[in-house]
């Protein structure tokens, strides 16, 4: 067993206590044969410190394309020759997306717009919507709308989002490779905000966007810093017309020496399966993550791009008897 | 939501019609084998009738496209 892995046997499946960067690291440079004794350790620390319900989320873009920023991985930026139109979904569309969306048995559901912040168009459509699915639809209603103010945040808290999704995407030293239209800082003081409402956190990223192990690892420990309730995972799928359209994907093996790295960081967080997973890990790997730290899953599509079937990975989960987190357990 | 201007017609697989509906390039040029192994995890972005972008909205258990000129189709 690799020095490291008792060392985080006892730091963080006894004690609770995640991984450090210099541990992280560590775990991310495991040779092959050892990458499966990471995973069964970190499974071991999802089930000790979150139990072994998964929670599932269904996402949908509310307002596509045309974003003024330049994510270089994001195909819905107004600054590259994308193919992504910008288009608006209407409220009786996004209460109809919830609504299948609870029919999964997903206790959550994110409304994602890609924007810089939101404007008032923006946010009344957010207050008519938000109101819309609470009156019909039984799902707990999370939102991701790119930087926000002061108002912005106590209004989303009055509507009654009860979550805030708002990436990182990278570590702090690698995110100026991946954006520049915006600060690393900027994102966190919305980040900073929304925990000081109340709201619960939700902050993840994408990984293969160039970074290098040690970034990775820097990565990992800045949103242990942060201590997110959630932490969506994502891996990059190369879009066309992106600075990125040409990277490689993420190999399986390195994405599941992350996804155990991660939790080994972050023992009690929602660590979530999110976009590029069917790229990278296929449905072994997707079975192998399940079964080495993460706890959530993104079922159905994503925001322009298409996810598995939601029955493959609600049978997938049944095959693993880990049950689908109830909303009542949310509440 | 984007308005219906047509039947909603059965969605094509890449290179089906003129041009590929994943890069817009022409179909019978060829070399669209990675465009259609894409779309399987992609919706359509551009018209495989006249090469123009669609409006594409995709949600949970689905998506919609419409060409401005020939209409919407779902999957």
């Amino acid at each position: 067993m690799p020095e490291i892995l008792d060392q985080a046997r006892t730091q963080v499946l006894e004690n609770g206590v995640g991984l450090d960067e210099a541990g992280v690291l560590a775990v991310l440079n495991l040779p092959d044969e050892d990458v499966p004794a990471a995973l069964q350790l970190a499974h071991e620390v999802r089930m000790r410190w979150c139990g072994p319900e998964v929670e599932v989320e269904g996402i949908v873009s509310l307002k596509t394309g045309g974003c003024p920023e330049d994510c270089h991985f994001c195909s819905q930026s107004g600054l590259f020759t994308s193919p992504v139109r910008s288009v608006w979904l209407d409220i009786p569309a996004l209460v109809e997306a919830a609504k299948q969306t609870a029919a999964t048995g997903a206790t959550e559901f994110c409304i994602v717009a890609a924007v810089r912040g939101p404007d008032a168009r923006l946010m009344k459509q957010m207050r008519e919507g938000v109101a819309a699915i609470r009156a019909e639809v039984d799902i707990q209603v999370a939102a991701s709308l790119g930087m926000l103010s002061q108002e912005q945040v106590d209004e989303l808290v009055e509507m009654g989002v009860h979550r805030y999704n708002h990436n990182l995407e990278t570590c702090r030293s690698y995110f100026p490779n991946v954006v520049t239209t915006h600060s690393w800082e900027e994102r966190w003081e919305t980040l900073r905000m929304v925990r000081e409402s109340g709201m619960e956190v939700c902050c993840g990223g994408i990984l293969g966007l160039g970074e290098t192990v040690e970034q990775r690892a820097e990565f990992a420990a800045q949103l242990a810093d942060l201590d997110p309730h959630e932490v969506p995972l994502n891996f990059l799928n190369p879009r066309p017309g992106t600075p990125l359209a040409d990277r490689p994907v993420v190999e399986g093996k390195d994405a599941l020496r992350a996804i155990a790295a991660f939790r080994l960081a972050m023992p009690r967080t929602i660590l979530r399966y999110a976009g590029g997973r069917e790229l990278t890990l296929g449905d072994l790997g997707t079975r192998d993550g399940l079964l080495g730290g993460i706890n959530a899953v993104i079922v159905g599509n994503y925001l322009t791009t298409l996810g598995r079937p939601a029955t493959a990975d609600l049978a997938l989960l049944e095959d693993l008897k880990m049950p689908v987190k109830a909303l009542s357990a949310t509440l | 939501m984007t308005e219906l201007v047509e039947p909603v017609a059965p969605a094509e697989p890449a290179g089906a019609g003129r041009w590929c509906d994943r890069c817009g390039e022409p179909s019978a040029a060829g070399g669209h084998d990675a465009c259609a192994a894409a779309r399987a995890l992609e919706p359509p972005r551009y018209c495989v009738h006249c090469r123009r972008r669609m409006k594409v909205q995709v949600v949970p258990t689905g998506w919609s496209a419409v060409c401005v000129e020939h209409g919407e189709i779902r999957g």
